[in-house]
Parts: C-alpha cells; sequence; structure tokens
C-alpha cells in the first residue's frame, strides 16, 4: 500500500511539480505548439514572405503520393520493429525466468542495448553488416549472397528494422520479465498437474496473464518506431538508397531541415502527433479495463 | 483411486539433503495426513509424488506403476495448493474445465462433471465469476472442484486451509473430510497443524528433519509416540518431557527434578540402574495430589472449564498441567504423574522404550 501525503495548501505541491511542468512546457508544448502554428502557414521559398494558407499544408501532404508511400513504409517498417522486438524479448523472457545457470549475467547483458545511444547503435550494425568492413557483411558476399543495403532498398529496410528492434529488445524484455515473475508459480504447476505440456501452459496460462503487458509494450513500441528510430535510420541509410528506408518521422527532417518547408514539415509533424495522442488513448482506455489480477 | 507407495524417497538440493528416506505404503481410498513443522520435507514429499520435483533416490508407484520419470501430467494425479492457484483469466467454470479440456472430453461429459461438482461444493452460483471476485473460502472450493472434476487416482493438498481464517479452516476441515470419504479417493494432506492431522487422517506420517518419525493412526500416535518428537509435537498443550533416570531392576524411574521415584505400571524396562530416561507426561494427564511433584506455578491461563498451569521444577524444568476447573492461583503445588499414562524414552536417543524392551 502506498500511503498518501495530503499537504496542507497549494503553494508546495506546484512547487514540487514546477521543474518537471516548466521543463515540458519549454521542450514539449512551446515546439509543439511552433508546429502546429507553422502547419497553418506557408513561406516563400527566400523566407521573406509568411502566408497564413489553413488546412492547405495537410492537403498537399496527404495528396501527396510520395508521402502516402513513406506512410506504407513506416506501417510496414513499425509493424516488423514491433514485431521482432516483442517476439524475441518474449522469447528471450522465457528463457531467463527459467532456473538457468548465471541467469543474472544473462538478464545484466540484455539490458545493456538499452542504454546503448541510436546512432552508436546504428554504428555497431554497421560493423557487423557493411558490405566492406562488416563481419557479416563481408561473409556474406564471401558466401556468394549479393549484399549490400548501400544499394539494395529492400537489404536497407532490413537493416534498419534490425538494428531499430535490437535497441528495444531490452525494455521490452525487462517488461516480460517482470510479467512472468508476477505470475505465481503454483498456478502454472496447477496447469502442469491438470495435464498441460509446456506449449499448451504458455498459450493457455502464460500468455492470456501476459497480454495487458504485451499490449501496453505494443504501443510503446509502435510510438518507438514511429518516433524514436530516427537516429537509427539517420546513421545507417540516410533514409536510402533512392527514399527506401524514408519513413514519416525521417521525412519530416528531410522536408524541414534539408528542403527547409516549414510548413510542410510541420503539417506532417502534426499528422504524428495526433496519431501518438490516438495510440495513447486507446492504450489507457484497454489497458485500465484489461487488468487480470 | 488407487493405492500409493513410497519407497526409501530420498531427495537433495544441492548439498543439502532435505528427505533421508521415506517408506510409505497407502490403501486405497486412504486419507494420509503428512505432519510436521515447517522446513521437515512434508511438502517436497507431496511435490514428488505429484512429479513437480525429481526424487534424488527412491521410487513412487501410483497404483502399482512406477512414476519414473513421468511429467506430473502423466500421473492423473490432482493438487490443491495453498494459495489456491486459481487461473486468475478464466472464469470458474474454465478453472474446473481445463484439465478435463485438455483431456479432450466430449463438452456435454465437461458441463455434467463441472456441475455436479459445483453442486457438492456449493459454488453452483459462482461458475461464471473470476477468481478475484470470490472470497478465500470459495476459491479454496474452486480449486477442490478443480481437483474433483478430473476425478484423479490420488488427491494431493499442499496446506489447503492454511490461508483461510479460523472458523472458515474449521467448516472446511470438515467438509473436505466428508468429502474425501464420500468420493473415495486416496488422498495425502499436507498440513503443520495437528488438530487438522488429528481430525482428518486415517493415518499421520509425523515428519521430522526428513524422515518420517511414526506413521500411525492419530489415536496410536496420541496414546504411543515413537519418540520425544513426536510426543511434544502432537497433543496441546504439548506433552512433558523430563529427565530421570531408571533405578536398578528396571521398576521405576526417578526424576532428576527432586528425586521423585516413578514406578512403572506396565512392567520393568531394560537396562543398567542409572541409564538416563526420558518421562513423559501428558499435561491433561496430571492431577493435584499430596507426595506428588513439587511444582511452582507462574501463570494460569483459565479456559472456562479448565484451565491450564505454566510453572517450573525445582531445578528449573518447565512444566504445564491441564486441570479441571477454574480456581487455581500462583505459588507452590503438588501435582500426581498417574503411573499407567507415563511415556518412557530413552534419554539419548529419544525412542519410547515398550516394557520389557
Amino acid at each position: 500500500m502506498r500511503k498518501k501525503v495530503i499537504f496542507k495548501g497549494t503553494l508546495l505541491p506546484y512547487l514540487l511539480l514546477a521543474p518537471q511542468l516548466v521543463i515540458t512546457a519549454i521542450f514539449f508544448f512551446w515546439p509543439a505548439g511552433q508546429a502546429v502554428y507553422q502547419s497553418f502557414l506557408r513561406e516563400d521559398a527566400f523566407g521573406n514572405s509568411v502566408q497564413f494558407v489553413g488546412l492547405e499544408n495537410f492537403l498537399d501532404v496527404v495528396n501527396d503520393q510520395t508521402w502516402l508511400d513513406a506512410a506504407g513504409r513506416t506501417l510496414v517498417f513499425s509493424g516488423s520493429v514491433a514485431a521482432l522486438a516483442l517476439g524475441s524479448a518474449l522469447f528471450l523472457a522465457v528463457q531467463a525466468d527459467k532456473h538457468i545457470r548465471g541467469a543474472d549475467v544473462y538478464k545484466t547483458l540484455l539490458i545493456w542495448p538499452y542504454a546503448v545511444a541510436p546512432a552508436i547503435a546504428a554504428v555497431l550494425w554497421l560493423f557487423m553488416f557493411h558490405p566492406n568492413i562488416g563481419l557479416f557483411g563481408r561473409m556474406l558476399n564471401g558466401l556468394g549472397v549479393p549484399w549490400d543495403y548501400r544499394l539494395n532498398g529492400s537489404q536497407a529496410m532490413l537493416m534498419v528494422i534490425m538494428a531499430s528492434a535490437w535497441k528495444q529488445v531490452s525494455y521490452n524484455f525487462i517488461f516480460f520479465l517482470a510479467g512472468l515473475q508476477s505470475i505465481p508459480r503454483s498456478v502454472l504447476e496447477a496447469a502442469a498437474i491438470d495435464g498441460a505440456r509446456p506449449a499448451r501452459r504458455f498459450w493457455t496460462i502464460i500468455f492470456p496473464l501476459l497480454s495487458p503487458t504485451a499490449f501496453f509494450l505494443l504501443v510503446v513500441n509502435l510510438v518507438y518506431a514511429f518516433f524514436d528510430t530516427f537516429g537509427v535510420i539517420h546513421s545507417l541509410t540516410h533514409g536510402g538508397p533512392g527514399k527506401a528506408t524514408e519513413t514519416l518521422i525521417y521525412r519530416v527532417y528531410v522536408d524541414g531541415v534539408i528542403n527547409v518547408n516549414f510548413g510542410s514539415s510541420s503539417a506532417q509533424s502534426v499528422i504524428l502527433m495526433i496519431l501518438v495522442v490516438a495510440l495513447t488513448v486507446i492504450q489507457f482506455r484497454y489497458v485500465e479495463r484489461k487488468v487480470h489480477y | 483411486m488407487a493405492t500409493l507407495t513410497l519407497q526409501d524417497i530420498k531427495k537433495s538440493f544441492g548439498a543439502t539433503a532435505v528427505l533421508h528416506g521415506v517408506d510409505l505404503d497407502v490403501q486405497d481410498g486412504e486419507m494420509i495426513v503428512i505432519v510436521g513443522a515447517s522446513g521437515c520435507g512434508k511438502s517436497t514429499l507431496l511435490r514428488i509424488v505429484a512429479g513437480l520435483e525429481t526424487e534424488t533416490s527412491g521410487e513412487v508407484l501410483i497404483a502399482g506403476q512406477s512414476m519414473k520419470g513421468l511429467e506430473p501430467a502423466d500421473r492423473d494425479v490432482a493438487m490443491v495448493f495453498q494459495n489456491y492457484a486459481l487461473y486468475p483469466h478464466m472464469s470458474v467454470f474454465q478453472n474446473m474445465a481445463y484439465g478435463l479440456k485438455i483431456r479432450r472430453m466430449p463438452k456435454d461429459e465437461i458441463v455434467r462433471r463441472v456441475d455436479q461438482a459445483a453442486a457438492l461444493l456449493g459454488i453452483g452460483h459462482l461458475l461464471q465469476r473470476k477468481p478475484r471476485e470470490l472470497s478465500g473460502g470459495q476459491r479454496q472450493r474452486v480449486a477442490m472442484g478443480r481437483a474433483i472434476v478430473r476425478e484423479p487416482k490420488l488427491f494431493l493438498f499442499d496446506e489447503p486451509l492454511s490461508n483461510l481464517d479460523a472458523k472458515l479452516r474449521v467448516e472446511l476441515r470438515a467438509e473436505i473430510r466428508r468429502l474425501q470419504r464420500r468420493l473415495g479417493v486416496t488422498s495425502l494432506f499436507v498440513t503443520h497443524d495437528q488438530v487438522e492431522a488429528m481430525t482428518l487422517g486415517d493415518r499421520l506420517v509425523v515428519m521430522n528433519a526428513g524422515r518420517a518419525a511414526q506413521i500411525a493412526t492419530p489415536m496410536e500416535i496420541w496414546e504411543r509416540p515413537a519418540d520425544t518428537y513426536v510426543a511434544g509435537f502432537i497433543g496441546s498443550p504439548s506433552m512433558n518431557l523430563l529427565h530421570a533416570t531408571l533405578e536398578a531392576g528396571g521398576g521405576a524411574a526417578i526424576l532428576d527434578a527432586g528425586g521423585l521415584r516413578l514406578p512403572f505400571a506396565d512392567g520393568p524396562r531394560a537396562g543398567a540402574a542409572g541409564r538416563k530416561l526420558t518421562i513423559g507426561v501428558r499435561p491433561e494427564h496430571l492431577r493435584l495430589g499430596e507426595g506428588g511433584l513439587g511444582v511452582m506455578v507462574e501463570l494460569v491461563e483459565p479456559l472456562g472449564g479448565e484451565s491450564v498451569l505454566h510453572g517450573k521444577l525445582a531445578d528449573g524444568t518447565p512444566l504445564t498441567a491441564r486441570l479441571p476447573g477454574a480456581r487455581y492461583g500462583d505459588g507452590p503445588m503438588q501435582l500426581m504423574l498417574p503411573p499407567e499414562l507415563l511415556h518412557v524414552f530413552d534419554g539419548e536417543t529419544g525412542k519410547r522404550i515398550e516394557a520389557g524392551g
């Protein structure tokens, strides 16, 4: 049971909340507000005049075939990252939950990738899969597989998916392991005595009991794949070759920073923002209702 | 329904030996209670029978068949756990039907069995609820229902009443006994509670430090405990154990405290004069009387119809007596030890010494 502390007056609680609120305001609400404001404006190429255009930026974005292509790519990318990261994390967590020698070392090692910055993660994967200097990249080419993610779009996509998923596995692993450990051992023993084999125990007992955790992680992973993978993509492929790995978030960067089209870039950001808010709302609605204990 | 045989079951966790060789023969339909203090290995023994732990050596036979290497699923046993172990995401009906579904039983047969068991346990109105919506007593009934519908060869109970409050515990205890008699399923029941053990078991296995100290009916154990551990464990308040030595000729014991001579009513014990003995006498067998054992009473607990007196002998050995009535005070008192109700144990090994033995 957590103890509830009741403050007298309102000054102290507001004071205690202030640092967090200030940080949120400066680093989130202000730029987000700027983006929303910018998304209704259009600037000429030289930045001499600004014009209010209403929803025109948004209409341009959603009618732009290249943007729709990027949206499709993002779906493939995010879905794959989430599936790969969740699947492998669940598998590893199930293994770690067993009584194995060196379980603590194993768990610690698995948690490490989470502490690695996206750019460094990308460089690690580059060292492994670069066609000229990468260990596996050279091996693949040596075996006659024409591996070069700098030329082959599908290979590039595969690369960024793997690198992005790898970084997220740790996070998922911690949550899955905690979820597994909160399942009473006697419940699994009861199932074993009831005649359920390990595979059946997993699908009829463990998995349903983990599903609230899994759903929470699915949303977190999708949000991660939408927004936090910029670093990985930027370091590995720059969205290329061509536009093969240009996801929506990367396109925001390309349009805003490289093409200096603030209006369009802002409109894209706002669309992404709405998406994330929607995901979060679904998550809270659903998870609150689906807790078993 | 089946017999159960344990042959020299040993179990070690790493270097720690938990069970040192337990033998047990359980008849078809018998209710055996395994009782002992925590850490005596009683739960480990039960889990070995269930197949949740693997014996280090020895053999478990259910209905004459060796269980060596068999998974819990293949042993056809059902278990009721202390913390109920219900499947939290399933309704009561699904909880009870789970084992039957796995065995691919036809749907109507599952419904029939679950309904029957639910009616037997008085939980018919709860079938659509989730475990979290049930009270502790209801949950344990569901857990029992889950065991009953399986119609297994063996029921295993792992301290199923320990998480319930005192009133429910007594209620469910009687219910378990009635059900077990009615269904006639061979059962092993593990508990640390000696009252539960005495009231439930056809026979008891009193465990001490990984060994079966005694296997017998409750009354046999109460009347003729095999050693000082069993003597002290079964019965409430505990039996008084007093140091003494054997008199020349073996016809009596001389108490160390005060030198009181206690003749044996059932015949002399073997051994030289001065053999170390432990004399056991139950608190309820002590009576007031002149010329008895001198006790300094320090605390009186009146229980209404009777009182429990706690005192010390001249050398400081604690002594408990249960006497009828409620009018007792602190201070010196003389208590008689009836010769026909004395228990004689070896002073060194703690084993019971029978007359002539």
